[in-house]
């Protein structure tokens, strides 16, 4: 077992690392979110020169390949300085969609601008009715003479608020479809939402939304379906890594108040009971970082059971671990960490966020149950 | 034993002699009251009696029918889903009250109150809160008029409650500064001797709605040379005096909710003082019972709770409703089965203080654990919600009505286990007057 990272890997933590405290501080987010703008184009583009958007695509398709172990250092990093742009809706969930199920004209068409950073995509596969379900899309793609028509609805689609594509699922005649359409195409209305972590997402509208048949990725049916799955598991994981980069904030946040808040005339940390506390917040990080790396490690697993069952275990983890941590580093932090002035609260609604996408709690529990071994 | 009439004969606390056993053996809580329609227990504790006399539901009727016909329409719509309400709306609720003088369920005739005994009081808020009517400011009603009831002068009572009772003056509280938090005795804003009157500077913090209110209490440092509780007065300013300004703060909710109070050399006449100069800590310390059974939340669960079931209605998982779904059925129970034990537990206090027993340290119970299942039921409206939990302030139909302005609320409800005393510093208390453990370090 080896839980070191590379040389290379540890290389680009530093850039990370260093790309937040000196181009993405969190006041960077705040100013955007006033401006309720999802996130900055120049630096999205900027991520797209530092290699960043082609870590995980295969050289074939102009990208780095290097894997999920490098997506998980970047989200986590983007996750510390609460980095607003949509690394893990573009890169992961859309973009690795096209890259598995797209031919080399669509990711010539539609990934490689996304990889140098002058577009992005969202994958729109949520649906109310099917909650966490992504396998039967309520959304219906028909054949239009030699292309289709499109028409369902989607609900908040991450990075949608201002992605230039989205990637759609749609139940076809021979199964579930995915399809490429512009934000702008015809009959496609893109509705902005504000979300709570103030990163906005888009409710997609299809009304008869027409493409061309070279919008459509690879063939209906099966295989179409356990692409998108594994995209959204490999979003899942990515949502550990960032939910790890929120929690260690947090829990960093919580301990240095603990330090320099006094009352009663000592230091808060000096109670007991809030050591303790702190403790426990300490704890349920670590657990979230050894799930996290399990996450990281199976997202590419060969068997979908294997990878199923890691993903399901880390995500119901970053559910209980970050409820807890985020409750109680607002809760030690007093009334301060009821201000939308103060950082914190930011944290805790990023969490909360991760926690809602890509399969609550339960959902994972139930899959994690349904899997092998009960 | 029959129970008084007009008694609810359940008791809780460290000097109560407990449950009584003698008397009837049917136990019967609210026998037509919507949300504990199956609480009908069987006879094997003889003795206790949960009933409410036929004159309390006699009472329990007729508020019923005032709030089916006082209730604008305006304002059931919201309280329907429970909407926020805007402070206008709380007003115009106020003064409805006011005229049917059910405005403070708790003041005494004497001073224009309802004068009902302790379990029509219980039922009337019971009843407002399940009807999910505005919640009136408590900064006037439940604490600064029964402190001036108690320890005010009659020139006080008479310029000041039949406001407060009416709603014309708008009241909040100064207690909390930047730097006294739980530790409140250290607060420093300070008030120096200017013959009639006292000069008073410093900051206050935290301050809900300062930005609407006509009047603050404060606690204000009069004597910096004793032991700290001992220096403090507690002092009532005019808001519009110059001098004293409120900035508005946003919560993690993003609601203007509370303010920074500031205080530059502001005159307040020594008639304002309430109790005696150097003794506000006891004044202080009197309303704090009060506080901690209005934290219990039942009412405003109880409401949060139906709001649950109505939203797992309407949600879908594996193509069937939530609430047929065992897991989330499962969820919902189990929330309601702690808010029963909160509810029985809350009327056990207040059987307590019908004997003849203030609020005491037992109060801190019910802030504890009502305060943990509210925040606990907005945490399943959120799961229970799923991609909908990510909504903030959106458009009308982006989510079902019922899901609308949830997110928000949950964020705030975080608030609920930090103000009127932490739920550490409430466990601090029991474990220190009720338990009687050594004080550490
Ligand atoms: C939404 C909101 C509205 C409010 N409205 C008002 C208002 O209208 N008027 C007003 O005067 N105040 C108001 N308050 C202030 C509130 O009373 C204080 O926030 C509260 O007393 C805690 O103080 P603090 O924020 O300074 O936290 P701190 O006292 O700094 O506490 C930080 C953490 O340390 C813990 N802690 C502190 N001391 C101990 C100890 N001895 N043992 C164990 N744990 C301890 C606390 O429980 C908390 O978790 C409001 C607060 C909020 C959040």
């Amino acid at each position: 077992m080896d839980f070191e990272l590379s040389p290379e890997q540890k290389m680009l933590a530093q850039t990370v690392a260093s790309f937040a405290k000196q181009r993405s501080p969190v006041e960077r987010f705040r100013k955007l979110r006033e401006q309720q703008q999802p996130w900055d184009p120049q630096v999205w583009a900027h991520m797209g020169e530092l290699g960043w958007l082609s870590v995980p695509f295969s050289e074939d398709a102009g990208g780095f390949g290097a894997g999920m172990v490098e997506v998980a250092i970047i989200v986590e990093g983007l996750g510390r300085a609460l980095a607003p742009e949509p690394y893990l809706a573009s890169v992961v969930l859309a973009g690795m969609t096209l890259a598995a199920a797209g031919s080399q004209d669509q990711h010539e068409r539609w990934l490689t601008p996304m990889m140098e950073g002058e577009t992005a995509l969202s994958l729109a596969y949520a649906e109310r009715a099917t909650r966490y379900d992504h396998g039967e899309p309520g959304t219906v793609a028909a054949r239009d003479g030699s292309g289709w028509r499109i028409s369902g609805e989607k609900v908040f689609a991450l990075g949608g608020a201002q992605a230039q594509h989205f990637v759609v699922s749609a139940q076809t005649p021979d199964g579930l479809g995915l399809f490429v359409l512009d934000a702008e195409g015809p009959g496609v209305d893109r509705r902005v939402v504000r979300t709570i972590d103030g990163q906005g997402a888009a409710q997609l509208v299809l009304d008869g939304a027409t493409v061309g048949d070279e919008h459509r990725l690879g063939e209906p049916g099966p295989s179409a379906r356990s692409v998108l799955g594994h995209a959204i598991d490999r979003g899942a994981a990515a949502a550990c890594s960032e939910g790890l980069g929120v929690a260690q904030t947090m829990l960093d946040m919580t301990v240095a108040h603990l330090k320099e808040r006094e009352q009663f005339g000592v230091p808060i940390g000096a109670f007991q009971v809030l050591q303790h506390r702190a403790v426990d917040m300490f704890v349920e990080v670590q657990l979230l970082r050894s799930m996290s790396v399990l996450a990281t490690v199976q997202s590419e697993h060969d068997d979908p059971q294997v990878r199923q069952r890691a993903i399901s275990a880390a995500k119901a983890t970053l559910a209980s671990s970050g409820r807890f941590v985020s409750h109680e580093a607002i809760q030690l932090h007093g009334g301060i960490g009821i201000t939308d002035e103060h950082d914190i609260g930011l944290y805790f609604k990023r969490m909360l966020s991760l926690n809602a996408v890509l399969g609550d709690e339960q959902h994972h529990v139930e899959r994690f149950a349904a899997g092998a071994g009960f | 034993m029959r129970a008084p009439r007009g008694e609810l004969r359940v008791g809780l606390g460290h000097k109560d002699p407990g449950i009584r056993a003698q008397g009837r053996s049917s136990i019967n809580i609210f026998p037509d009251d919507r949300s504990v329609d199956n609480a009908r227990l069987s006879g094997r504790m003889p003795g206790m009696d949960l009933s409410f006399s036929a004159e309390d539901e006699t009472f329990r009727r007729e508020v019923r029918t005032f709030l089916s016909e006082a209730l604008p329409d305006g304002l059931r719509a919201k309280a329907e889903i429970d909407a926020p309400f805007a402070m206008e709306d709380v007003m115009q609720w106020h003064r409805i009250l006011f005229s049917r003088k059910w405005a403070a369920p708790g003041w005494p005739a004497e001073f224009g109150g309802p004068g009902l005994s302790p379990t029509q009081r219980f039922i009337l808020t019971e009843e407002l809160e399940l009807a999910g009517t505005p919640q009136l400011s408590p900064f006037g009603l439940v604490m600064v008029g029964p402190a001036i009831m108690q320890f005010g002068t009659p020139q006080q009572q008479q310029r000041f409650l039949p406001k407060i009772l009416s709603g014309e003056e708008v009241w909040c509280q100064g207690y909390s500064e930047p730097g006294a938090g739980s530790d409140l005795a250290s607060l420093q804003c300070k008030a120096e001797d200017d013959g009639d009157s006292f000069i008073v500077n410093g900051q206050k913090t935290w301050t809900t709605y300062a930005q609407y209110a006509d009047w603050i209490f404060c606690l204000v440092r009069t004597n910096g040379k004793v032991k700290k509780q001992a220096g403090i007065t507690f002092l009532l300013i005019d808001m519009k005096s110059p001098g004293v300004e409120a900035r508005p703060m946003l919560t993690i909710g993003e609601q203007p909710a509370f303010c920074d109070t500031f205080f530059d050399n502001v005159r307040v006449p020594k008639e304002n003082v309430v109790g005696k100069i150097d003794a506000g800590w006891t004044v202080a310390k009197a309303l704090l019972g009060h506080e901690r059974t209005l934290l219990a939340m039942v009412g405003l669960s109880q409401r949060l709770l139906r709001r649950i079931k109505r939203i797992a209605a309407e949600t879908t998982v594996g193509g069937k409703s939530m609430l047929e779904h065992g897991a989330w059925r499962g969820k919902i129970a189990r929330l309601e089965i702690e808010l029963e034990a909160l509810k029985m537990t809350n009327y056990r206090v207040l059987a307590g203080a019908q004997l003849g027993h203030a609020p005491g340290p037992e109060s801190s119970i019910l802030k504890l654990r009502g305060t943990e299942i509210n925040q606990r039921m907005y945490e399943l409206a959120m799961e229970i919600m799923g991609h909908d939990a990510l909504s903030w302030y959106a458009a009308d139909g982006v989510v079902p009505a019922a899901e609308q302005g949830i997110a928000p609320q949950f964020c705030y409800a975080r608030a609920n286990t930090i103000f009127g005393g932490s739920n550490e510093i409430q466990k601090n208390i029991i474990a220190k007057w009720i338990l009687g453990l050594p004080s550490g370090k």
